[in-house]
C-alpha cells in the first residue's frame, strides 16, 4: 500500500470539496487509512479553494508538506501555479486548461499567466505535467458540472484503487438521475488520461 | 463531535452558526429522538443547554471560538452552580484566523472559569472523548470545555463507532435546590471552594485517564502536544517520545514529570498560546516551546519541519529545500467575493459612492471656506458587522470602514455620533447578525436619542456559514415552519419611527433612501430585502453587452460581479455564473444602456 499525497485545488463552485470526499471515500473502502483537510476561506464562491488528501498505511498529520505531493490536481490554471510549490520533485499535475480570472486581472491591475507561464512555474518541480481541456470536455459531455468526476476519472489512472471502487462510490454518491452522466464524466477522464499517458511513451 | 455526543445520548443541542462549528448541530439536526435549535445568539444557546442540563438530561451547546465571548457571562455561571444532566460547550477555535475577526486561544477559558477542557486529535478521538465529556461532566459537576480547530473541525479522519449504538437518554426531572441553582451571593459564596476543590480532584483524575498516551521511543527528544499539533509532530518526528494530552486543563502534573524524567529534553509544541508550556514551566520543568513553534497563525507539519531543522532538533535535509532556491513570482490573489446576483451588492456600491469624499486631497489649504466645502463634502462614514457583506471591504467596493465582532456596528456609530464627527454615519448589518446582538444596541440609540441609520440587509439566510435558519426566516434548524420574526415590526416596537424596506436589486432606490434617511434628527432602519441567490438558485432572463454601446468606461467592473469580465477592452458577461435580470445591477451602473435583458 503506496502512501499517496493528492492536494486538490480549484476556484469555489467547482466541486473541489466533493471530488475530494469522494476520492477519500473510495480509498478508505479500498483499504487505506485516509486524512483530508479542507481550506476553504470565508467564500462560498470565488475564493481560492484547496483540499489535502492523504491516504496510506497509517497517516498521522490531514495536511500534506510542501514538496511531498503526489499529484497535483488543479481545477483551475492559476491554481495550479499557486500550489506547485507543494509538489515533490517528479510528481504529476494535472492542470485543467481553464483560466477564471480573479477580480484584481479584470480590473486590470494584475496579469493572468499564460499557459506557457504555468507550465514553466511547475516545470520547475516536475516535468509530468498533463494540461487537459477538461471543462470543454465536460461541455461536450452536456454538464460543466461533472468537470470533478472527470479530473477524477484522469487522476484514478495513476492511483493503485481498482476502477470499480470508483464506480461503486459514484453509483451510491450520486443521485439516479444523473449517474449515468457522472459514470461517462468518469470513464471519459480515466480513457483521457491513458491516451495521454502512452502518448507520453512513445 | 456530533454523532459522539448523540451516542452519549445527548437529547438537547444548541447552536449559533460559525466556521468552523456550524456542521455539528447541522448533522444533530438530521438525527432522531433529540431536541436541537439554532438559538439567537451564543448566550441564548448557552443559557437553553444550561437549563437543559438543570433538567436532568445532557446537553451540548457549539460555536466557534469567538461566541464564547458572547456565552461568557452563563459560562462562567455554569461553573459555579454546576450542572444535573452532562453539560458539554463545544468551541471551534480558528488558528490563522480562516473566517474569524481574530485567533483567541480558547484553552484560557478553561483555567478562567474553573472547568475542565478536553482536545481531540482526530475524528476518532472526537469521536470517542464525547462520552468522555459527559461522564466527566456529572461526575464533577460541572461544564466541561471541548475544544476543536479548524484542522479538528474540517477534517475528515477515519473512525470507528458504535454499530447501532443502544442509546440511552436520561429522563428529564428538575429537582428544586436554591443553594445550586440561585445564585445570590450567600448561595455563590459557598461554592466558589467547592469549585477550587472541583479542580484538584480534576487533577488527580486526569492522571490515570485512558486517552492520554505516552509513547517511548527515541529518549533524546521528548514531545508533550495536544490536537492538530500532535499529529503534525508524529509527522515531523519520526522516531521521538511523545506525551499525547487530551486534558489539557487541569494537567495531569505527575504524568508529565514522569514523562520528563524519561526524555533527555521537553519539547512542548502547541499552537498560538504557550498555554501548557507555561503550566509545565511553572511546575519547574525546563522546556523548549515558544521560541521553537510560532505563537502567531495555524501550525502545519511544513513550518513545524523548518522550524526544528533551523534549531537543530531534525537533521538537515540531504537535498535543498525546493522552495527556497526558487525565484518567488507574483501571482494575482483570489480574494473571496461577493456572489453574483448578491442582494448585498447594490448596497455596498452605493455606500461606496457615498462614502468616496471621505478621503481628502492632501494639496488644499486649509482656509475657513475649504474647510467648510470639505465638511460639506464629507463623506458617508460606514460601520459594518459580520457577515458576507464584509467582503465589500475588498476592492473594488471598498465600502466599509469599520468591523469588529458581531453586532458592533451599530453601537459603534452612535459612539462615532456621539464623539461629535460630523460626517453622515450609516451602520451597515444582514438579518441574522441583528437578531444575534443588534438589536440592544438599536433600542440605545432610540433611548439616547441617536440620529444614526441603520441598514438591515436581509437576505433571510444566514448566508455565510451555508443557510441556517434564523427567527426572521420563520424556519427552524429541523426545517420546518415556525413563527417568524417580522423585522420591520421589531424596530417599530423599539421605538424606530422612520422605517424603510427597499428591494435589493433597486439602486437608485436604495441610494436615495440612504441620502435621505442620513439627513434626519432621528434613529432611521433601511431594511434591503433580496434573496441569497446561492440559496434560492433561481435566474432571470439573461443579460448581454451591446458592445457598441459600450464606451470602455469599465464602471460596471466597479460592482465587483465575478460575472463580469473584461477580455482586451471588451466586456462580457459569464453567463454560467450571472444570475441574469433578477439582479441586473450591472445594467442600472451603465450609463450608456450597454447592458440589456435578452428576451430570447
Amino acid at each position: 500500500m503506496t502512501k499517496t499525497d493528492v492536494l486538490m485545488t480549484g476556484v469555489g463552485g467547482q466541486g473541489v470539496i466533493l471530488a475530494s470526499d469522494a476520492l477519500a471515500e473510495t480509498a478508505l473502502k479500498a483499504g487505506y487509512d485516509v486524512k483530508k483537510s479542507d481550506s476553504l476561506g470565508m467564500s462560498q464562491r470565488g475564493g481560492s479553494v484547496v483540499s489535502h488528501l492523504r491516504m496510506g498505511e497509517h497517516i498521522f498529520s490531514p495536511m500534506i508538506k510542501k514538496g511531498d505531493v503526489d499529484f497535483l490536481l488543479a481545477f483551475e490554471r492559476l491554481e495550479g501555479a499557486r500550489w506547485a510549490d507543494y509538489l515533490r520533485r517528479g510528481g504529476i499535475a494535472i492542470i485543467n486548461n481553464l483560466a477564471i480570472p480573479p477580480l484584481s486581472v479584470v480590473g486590470g491591475t494584475s496579469t493572468y499567466p499564460s499557459t506557457v507561464e504555468v507550465e514553466e512555474i511547475i516545470r520547475e518541480y516536475t516535468d509530468e505535467i498533463y494540461f487537459i481541456p477538461a471543462t470543454e470536455i465536460a461541455v461536450e459531455l452536456g454538464n460543466p458540472q461533472v468537470l470533478n468526476v472527470l479530473l477524477v476519472g484522469f487522476l484514478s489512472l495513476f492511483l493503485d484503487i481498482e476502477e470499480k471502487s470508483y464506480i461503486g462510490d459514484l453509483s451510491q454518491r450520486v443521485p439516479p438521475k444523473f449517474l449515468q452522466l457522472n459514470l461517462k464524466a468518469f470513464a471519459r477522464g480515466r480513457e483521457e488520461a491513458l491516451i495521454r499517458k502512452q502518448n507520453r511513451q512513445h | 463531535m456530533a454523532l459522539g455526543a448523540y451516542h452519549a445520548g445527548v437529547s438537547v443541542a444548541t447552536a449559533y452558526p460559525g466556521t468552523p462549528s456550524t456542521e455539528i448541530l447541522e448533522n444533530l439536526a438530521k438525527m432522531e429522538g433529540i431536541y436541537v435549535e439554532w438559538s439567537t445568539n451564543e448566550k441564548v444557546a448557552m443559557e437553553v443547554a444550561l437549563g437543559a442540563s438543570y433538567g436532568g438530561v445532557r446537553a451540548l451547546v457549539s460555536m466557534k471560538h469567538v461566541g464564547l465571548n458572547v456565552a461568557a457571562d452563563p459560562f462562567f455561571a455554569a461553573s459555579v452552580t454546576g450542572v444535573r444532566g452532562g453539560l458539554v460547550v463545544i468551541c471551534c477555535d480558528d488558528p490563522g484566523m480562516h473566517s474569524s475577526q481574530n485567533e483567541q486561544d480558547n484553552r484560557h477559558y478553561a483555567r478562567f472559569a474553573k472547568v475542565p477542557i478536553l482536545e481531540p486529535s482526530d475524528s476518532q478521538e472526537a469521536y470517542n472523548l464525547m462520552e468522555w465529556a459527559f461522564k466527566m461532566s456529572e461526575e464533577f459537576d460541572t461544564p466541561v470545555l471541548f475544544r476543536s480547530t479548524t484542522r479538528i473541525s474540517h477534517c475528515k479522519t477515519v473512525a470507528n463507532v458504535k454499530e447501532a449504538a443502544d442509546i440511552k437518554r436520561k429522563q428529564p426531572r428538575f429537582i428544586r435546590d436554591p443553594y445550586k441553582f440561585v445564585m445570590v451571593p450567600s448561595n455563590a459564596r459557598p461554592r466558589h471552594p467547592l469549585m477550587e476543590e472541583r479542580i484538584q480532584k480534576l487533577s488527580s483524575y486526569m492522571e490515570v485517564f485512558p486517552l492520554n498516551e505516552m509513547i517511548i521511543g527515541d529518549r533524546s527528544i521528548g514531545i508533550i502536544s495536544a490536537g492538530a499539533a500532535y499529529q503534525y509532530a508524529r509527522e515531523v518526528f519520526h522516531n521521538a517520545s511523545f506525551l499525547k494530552l487530551v486534558t489539557t486543563y487541569p494537567l495531569p502534573q505527575n504524568l508529565i514529570k514522569r514523562f520528563a524524567s524519561e526524555v533527555a529534553r521537553v519539547v512542548v509544541i502547541e499552537e498560538l498560546d504557550p498555554f501548557l508550556e507555561d503550566i509545565i514551566k511553572v511546575m519547574g520543568i525546563q522546556v523548549i516551546g515558544k521560541e521553537l513553534v510560532p505563537i502567531v497563525g495555524e501550525l502545519s507539519p511544513q513550518i513545524l519541519e523548518e522550524r526544528a531543522i533551523n534549531a537543530g532538533l531534525l537533521p538537515q535535509p540531504q537535498q535543498m529545500s525546493q522552495s527556497t532556491k526558487k525565484v518567488e513570482r507574483a501571482l494575482p490573489l483570489r480574494p473571496p467575493l461577493l456572489c453574483p446576483g448578491c442582494p448585498h451588492a447594490a448596497t455596498s456600491y452605493a455606500l461606496r459612492r457615498l462614502g468616496f469624499y471621505h478621503v481628502e486631497p492632501h494639496d488644499e489649504q486649509a482656509s475657513e471656506k475649504r474647510v467648510m466645502a470639505r465638511q460639506k463634502r464629507q463623506g458617508i462614514i460606514v460601520t459594518s458587522d459580520i457577515g458576507c457583506y464584509t467582503l465589500a471591504v475588498y476592492p473594488p467596493l471598498l465600502a466599509l470602514d469599520t468591523c469588529a465582532c458581531m453586532g458592533a456596528s451599530i453601537g459603534q456609530a452612535h459612539g462615532l455620533e456621539k464623539a461629535g464627527v460630523t460626517n453622515k454615519i450609516v451602520s451597515v448589518i444582514g438579518d441574522s447578525t441583528f437578531l444575534h446582538s443588534g438589536i440592544t444596541s438599536l433600542v440605545d440609540v432610540v433611548y439616547n436619542k441617536g440620529h444614526g441609520t441603520v441598514i438591515i440587509l436581509d437576505n433571510n439566510t444566514t448566508a455565510m456559514t451555508g443557510h441556517q435558519g434564523h427567527p426572521g426566516t420563520g424556519i427552524s434548524a429541523r426545517g420546518e415552519e415556525t413563527q417568524k420574526v417580522i423585522i420591520e415590526d421589531l424596530v417599530r416596537g423599539i421605538g424606530v419611527r422612520d422605517v424603510n424596506v427597499v428591494n435589493a436589486f433597486d439602486l437608485p432606490l436604495i441610494e436615495a433612501t440612504i441620502k435621505r434617511c442620513v439627513e434626519t434628527d432621528e434613529p432611521s432602519v433601511i431594511i434591503v430585502r433580496g434573496p441569497c441567490p446561492l440559496r434560492v438558485r433561481i435566474k432571470g432572463k439573461p443579460l448581454v453587452v451591446d458592445l457598441e454601446q459600450c464606451d470602455k468606461c469599465f464602471n460596471c467592473l466597479r460592482v465587483g460581479c465575478a460575472a463580469i469580465t473584461k477580455d482586451g477592452d471588451k466586456i462580457t458577461i459569464d453567463t454560467a455564473l450571472c444570475v441574469g435580470d433578477r439582479c441586473s445591477l450591472c445594467l442600472q451602473v451603465c450609463h450608456r444602456q450597454a447592458f440589456k435583458v435578452s428576451e430570447g
